[in-house]
């Protein structure tokens, strides 16, 4: 749980300036930068896992600058799992946001600067209450999916009760303990949890779809 | 410098070719129309500095806009100015009152509703405050977006097509709305429209535009009597655009002649053409005049013309005749004649007519 919110917490600025900028610049490469972010979609987890776990190892150049900072380790690390997390939930928090800045009109956008708000007000009072519905799609995929993650969270964080041990982990972990009965009452409360997710997604898209401008 | 109003030259290559000098003065109402692509909406967006252009200036007032050479480019937000956008552009999420309050924001807090609600009510929209713009009507939508255009004081008005999405009888009346709060508001107004009606009863003058340069501009009565060459006068609606041979001019009888085809016209003298030197002509429909039958005039004798009725298309009040030359069958005049004068003539496909070509009503237009 505090890993989802963290996540989500992070990667609500990040989503948002990113999904802005896919949704109205155009510059070279930017299929490439979309490709890039929609990997995790289609990569299996532990490929991913392994390149987080190689890239953040202890013998990494990002392992040791982030070991010089504070004094210990990314990988197997609560810090090390929430970089890995942020990363593997790009695709589901910045595709949601792009696709509803691109249903802004662009010329909605100009009548605001025109009014003398300044782009940050735009964004402020204008494209974020136009755009909350994909935004929040975006928080709900993400939360949801970072409870579900198995695979990237095994490599990147193994499984350490207390430091990064998630649901989904634990699951396993009752499962090979053959403690089936706490594996079947967080099964449940995460398929409870994801439908709920998804539900509020699609109802949102509903929203989204009724106020094409 | 300083100027009453927005002075503005610009200039680019691309993305599409603009080469434009504009002055618009204050109070002053300037329709900008031409064919799509002409750069009509890239003037209106260069202005509110929406877009930039590669080289020139924006003057308004006493303030520099834009001016490549000193590297000037003023953000959009601090120019000042008012823009009704073709779709109006209202935010959908905000109320009526709403759309207006955020462009007060050089306001004290608490005096921007009592503004709002000035404003709405000068556009003729009190009681529809807390209306979302999806529960207004095209025409009211287009009131609360020129409110909106006006809250922020602008020192120019920026008309995209305004009246555009709205249908006729909605269109007449906001025009006429328009034309009144023209009057209370000392500020240059720019219109962008394809409409030629609209821009004639609306503006003071009428800059013809196409593929990013003027072609004409001055008083729309003018511009649509005396195209400066054919591509204008197409431009603005006229079919009666035709070639002739200047045949000679007749200072004694202030007429000048020319031929067309076989038929030799009379029009008013125009030493500016040199005999022997071809022409383009226009005539407005408002100078044809056809001949009632059995009811000779003496206007028949002026540049009398025989043809056999093409096409009736009827109008309602109006039917428009396209008439098939006796001496020329290749060649079509286009008028208009009343309804009721269409039956009393027993006008019908077919039919033998006669019409006048005025000499005042034939333009000369030098070959291009």
């Amino acid at each position: 749980m505090s890993l989802a919110f963290w996540t989500c917490a992070i990667l609500l600025p990040v989503a948002v300036f990113c999904g802005r900028l896919l949704a109205w610049k155009q510059f070279p490469g930017k299929a490439l930068v979309e490709a890039a972010i929609a990997l995790p979609l289609v990569l299996p987890p532990t490929v991913l896992g392994f390149y987080l776990l190689i890239g953040m190892g202890a013998t990494s150049t990002i392992g040791q600058f982030y070991y010089s900072l504070t004094g210990h380790h990314l990988v197997f690390t609560f810090d090390g799992l929430l970089v890995a997390s942020v990363i593997f939930n790009l695709p589901f928090a910045i595709q949601p946001m792009q696709r509803a800045f691109e249903a802004i009109p662009v010329n909605i956008r100009e009548a605001a600067w025109c009014c003398g708000l300044s782009r940050f007000q735009a964004l402020w009072r204008i494209e974020l209450p136009l755009a909350w519905p994909g935004v929040a799609s975006a928080l709900a995929l993400t939360f949801a999916h970072t409870l579900g993650e198995f695979g990237v969270v095994l490599m990147v964080g193994g499984n350490i009760e207390g430091e990064t041990r998630t649901i989904a982990i634990s699951i396993y972990d009752r499962v090979q303990a053959f403690d089936n009965q706490s594996a079947g009452v967080m099964s449940a409360f995460l398929l409870l949890f994801s439908l709920l997710a998804i539900g509020l997604v699609y109802r949102l898209s509903y929203r989204q779809r009724r106020h094409d401008y | 410098m300083t100027t009453s109003g927005v002075k503005l030259k610009l200039n680019q290559q691309r993305p599409f070719q603009l080469d434009v000098e504009i002055e618009c003065r204050a109070g002053e109402l300037l329709a900008l129309v031409g064919p799509s692509g002409s750069g009509k909406s890239t003037i209106l967006r260069t202005i509110a500095g929406l877009q930039k252009p590669e080289s020139g200036y924006i003057h308004s007032e006493d303030e520099v806009w834009l001016d490549s050479r000193s590297g000037i480019h003023v953000s959009t937000q601090e120019r000042q100015v008012g823009f009704v956008f073709q779709d109006y552009a209202l935010f959908p999420h905000l109320t009526a009152l709403q759309n207006i309050t955020i462009a007060l924001s050089y306001l004290a807090p608490g005096s921007r509703a009592a503004e709002a609600r000035n404003l709405l009510e000068r556009v003729n929209l009190k009681g529809l405050e807390d209306r979302l713009p999806d529960n207004l009507s095209g025409g009211q939508r287009q009131r609360v977006a020129l409110a909106r255009a006006l809250a922020r004081k602008p020192k120019i008005l920026l008309l995209d097509e305004p009246f555009s999405a709205v249908d006729k009888v909605t269109r007449k009346k906001l025009q006429q709305e328009l034309a009144v709060l023209r009057r209370t508001i000392r500020i240059p107004i720019l219109l962008v429209t394809h409409d030629l009606e609209e821009a004639s009863i609306l503006a003071d003058r009428l800059y013809v535009l196409h593929k990013g340069q003027t072609l004409q501009n001055g008083k729309p009565s003018d511009v649509q009597r005396y195209p400066r060459n054919a591509l204008v006068a197409r431009l603005l609606g006229h079919n009666n655009i035709f070639r002739a041979t200047v045949e000679g001019h007749y200072p004694e009888q202030g007429k000048s002649r020319i031929c067309w085809g076989e038929l030799i016209l009379e029009v008013e003298l125009n030493e500016a053409f040199a005999v022997g030197s071809e022409v383009d002509w226009v005539i407005h429909p408002a100078h044809l005049v056809m001949h009632r039958r059995g009811r000779p005039s003496q206007g028949e004798r002026e540049n009398p013309v025989k043809g056999r009725v093409k096409e009736l298309l009827d109008l309602g009040e109006t039917v428009i005749v396209s008439l098939k030359l006796k001496e020329d069958e290749t060649t079509y005049l286009a008028f208009t004649v009343s309804s009721h004068s269409a039956r009393r003539n027993q006008l019908c496909v077919d039919a033998e007519v006669s019409v006048s070509l005025l000499a005042e009503g034939i333009h000369l237009m030098p070959r291009r």
